[in-house]
């Protein structure tokens, strides 16, 4: 039998893609819990790195200040419980969004007992059954593939939950991120492919690794279709969480949801800074912090600045008490280091 | 010179003598390295020859295979040990076989470096110490230095090597000499005599242990950072017990040991890496083979607990210089 002549033009697209995300009508109640959330990560991690500098945390210690609106924009759509989280190393935010004691997550980074890894996985290995989070995965990449395997448990169980799998523009050049976006879309699974491109990863910037640097387009060849958001907008981001989970509950498969963001600190505690100007971070520091923003709107929508300035004095409280908390732990025991090695003794 | 400028200097070396030469990696080209191994290399020798890679270990390493069994002469950086392993399988199933397999017409010159060990606080992901993994798969070198003089000759060493060389660099070591007492301040290279480390070329060829102290009571086996952590070990326990760095795992100078415990009758070794099925096991089993007849005392192993490196508990973890002091006099008694 001859073959088919081949067609004048190469076939469309079949990639299908839902409707356009609106930014988020919040009402002032749902504004003000984001701002809370917001500041909660914030003065978290700005204590995490005074602990660091006292010599209190130890080690590799990522902090998550100014991709805050990715986190709380996202987590704030989804069910903690029914649906999954799983992301890098960079962890301490999604754990605070998913609505954990921070006091756990600061003591699991000074490596303490009562921390909620019992100070075995530390800043970068965190968990939470109760809350559906997955981890805190300290090899670039390997969230991606583990998250794809959870978002097949939801579909396998019927459970209607669906995955967020966070990962950075620098994991998503990973070969494995792509051996299971194939998988994703051949099998429908629910999950959502987050990926918080703040533009560097360490002191790579996203165009000096990247050949094709607009990142949602990178599901194209898999069908998978992809949402640049502005991530440091909580509601533009919530805005496309919505869509997206309406897509992905919808049984059509996963999606990837590009988050334009930005790290104002170092990678790490130990980052020389030199791959990027000064002038850049202080830039976006003054012109598109997401606190920032959300405040402007939030005193737009009548609310007042002593209101706010009530929810900064109890977020403070709440960062001193986990510091303390933190401090005052005592050490694991050291017959912890052989427990969870294997089920059972080893 | 520390060990990371020795390290940097043979590269410069190496990159100047040989145009086939060309370094990559993740962040060594523009910020160079996070470790500063390759601090200036892309300024001086621009970026064709020392660049920049996307975070993608399998694909870095299978690429410079390719170079490699293509006529070039690649040292990858891994930028921590830990994450060789997605790259694991171009090692086993490609670097190191293609020699065999293709009757010796093709084979793949690529140096990997990676910092490995613990002793930095980097819990699980930052610390381990893979050895005995790539010791395994023959047809890979293993090569570990534990000061600046040796760090600078076997690297070129390996560079110039025919076959591919894991070079696995002790972090704890990169900026002075560690004996596993973390309480102590932490010392600088300088002064050290093998931080007098000559600007131009030298190798230090693989597969030739050094002993570092001579003594007739017992032998030490050690490598990295447990050099280190052997002396400070031997002058705790006041036994005059002769050390050996090994230096080279594969090829291994198993000469040199032999006639170290023929002579001494008694054998401990030290690693950072767990136990079970560790590099020491290796050694342990050569040296039953070889010097049995010579043994007065069980051969011991001090080494890395078999579990995860954890994040708490760094120092009940790392094998310190007590454990193996301990060992020592055990291995005395009897
Ligand atoms: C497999 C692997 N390779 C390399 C690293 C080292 N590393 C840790 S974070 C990082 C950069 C990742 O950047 P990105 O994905 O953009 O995330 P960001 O740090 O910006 O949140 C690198 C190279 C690692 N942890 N795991
Ligand atoms: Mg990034």
């Amino acid at each position: 039998m001859a073959r088919k002549p081949a067609s004048a033009s190469p076939p469309a697209s079949a990639t299908l893609h839902p409707p356009v995300p609106q930014r988020h009508g919040a009402k002032v109640e749902e504004m003000l819990e984001f701002y809370r959330q917001m500041v909660l990560i914030r003065r978290f991690e700005e204590r995490a790195g005074q602990l660091y500098g006292l010599g209190l945390i130890g080690g590799f210690c990522h902090l998550y200040i100014g991709q805050e609106a990715v986190v709380v924009g996202m987590q704030s759509a989804i069910t903690p419980g029914k649906d999954s989280v799983i992301t890098g190393y960079r962890d301490h935010g999604h754990m605070l969004a998913l609505g954990i004691d921070p006091n756990v997550v600061m003591a699991e980074l000074t490596g303490r007992a009562a921390g909620i890894s019992r100070g075995k996985g530390g800043s970068m290995h965190m968990f939470s059954v109760e809350h559906g989070f997955f981890g805190g995965h300290g090899i670039v990449g390997a969230q991606v593939s583990l998250g794809t395997g959870l978002a097949f448990k939801h579909k396998y169980a019927g459970d209607g939950g669906v995955c967020l799998a966070y990962f950075g523009d620098g994991a998503s050049n990973q070969g494995q991120v792509y051996e299971c976006f194939n998988m994703a879309e051949l099998w429908k699974l629910p999950i959502i492919y987050v990926i918080e491109n703040n533009q560097y990863a360490m002191g790579a910037s996203i165009n000096r690794a990247s050949a094709e640097d607009q990142l949602y387009r990178r599901g194209e060849s898999f069908r998978i279709p992809g949402i640049q958001v502005d991530g440091m907008d909580v509601l533009a981001v919530r805005g496309a969480a919505t869509a997206a989970l309406e897509w992905v509950r919808g049984g059509k498969g996963p999606i990837i949801l590009e988050m334009k963001t930005y790290r104002y600190r170092g990678h790490s505690m130990s980052d020389p800074a030199k791959y990027r100007s000064k002038e850049e971070v202080q830039s976006m520091k003054d012109n598109r912090d997401p606190i920032d923003h959300l405040k402007a709107e939030l005193l737009d929508h009548g609310v007042t600045e002593d209101q706010l300035r009530v929810i900064d004095k109890d977020i403070r409280a709440l960062v001193t008490k986990s510091a303390e908390f933190a401090e005052q732990s005592p050490e694991p025991d050291v017959s912890e280091l052989y427990t969870d090695v294997l089920v059972g003794q080893y | 010179m520390t060990m990371v400028q020795a390290l940097n200097s043979a590269l410069d070396v190496m990159l100047a003598r040989d145009p086939d030469i060309l370094i990559f990696g993740e962040d060594v080209g523009y910020f160079g390295g996070v470790f500063r191994v390759t601090d200036g290399l892309q300024q001086k020798y621009g970026a064709p020859r020392c660049f920049d890679a996307p975070i993608a270990e399998g694909g870095i390493i299978a690429t410079a295979i390719g170079m490699g069994a293509y006529g070039l002469r690649p040292v990858v950086e891994i930028q921590f040990a830990d994450y060789i392993l997605p790259a694991f399988d171009q090692l086993a199933s490609e670097a190191a076989r293609l020699r065999y397999r293709s009757n010796g017409e093709f084979w793949a010159p690529i140096t990997v470096r990676a910092p490995y060990g613990g002793g930095i606080f980097g819990g699980q992901t930052h610390s381990q110490s893979p050895e005995a993994l790539f010791a395994h798969v023959c047809g890979l070198k293993t090569v570990i230095p534990s000061n600046p003089f040796d760090a600078k000759g076997l690297l070129i060493a390996a560079i110039e090597c025919d076959d591919p060389v894991i070079f696995l660099e002790p972090k704890r070591l990169y900026h002075g000499p560690f004996d596993g007492h973390p309480e102590q301040a932490t010392r600088s290279w300088a002064g050290h005599p093998a931080a007098e480390v000559p600007e131009g070329y030298y190798n230090v060829p693989l597969g030739a242990a050094a002993i570092v102290r001579s003594g007739h009571d017992a032998t030490v086996l050690a490598y990295g950072t447990m050099v280190h952590v052997a002396l400070a070990g031997i002058a705790e326990s006041g036994i005059d017990a002769e050390l050996i760095d090994l230096r080279s795992l594969v090829p291994l100078d198993i000469d040199t040991i032999m006639a170290s415990v023929q002579k001494t009758g008694r054998c401990v070794i030290l690693h950072e890496a767990s136990r079970f099925g560790g590099f020491g096991a290796e050694l342990s089993a050569l040296v039953q083979e070889r010097c049995f007849y010579h043994l007065e005392s069980p051969i011991l192993r001090v080494t890395g607990w078999d579990t995860p490196y954890p994040h708490a508990f760094e120092w009940d973890y790392f094998p310190g210089p007590a454990r193996l002091a301990a060992a020592l006099r055990r291995v005395m008694e009897d």
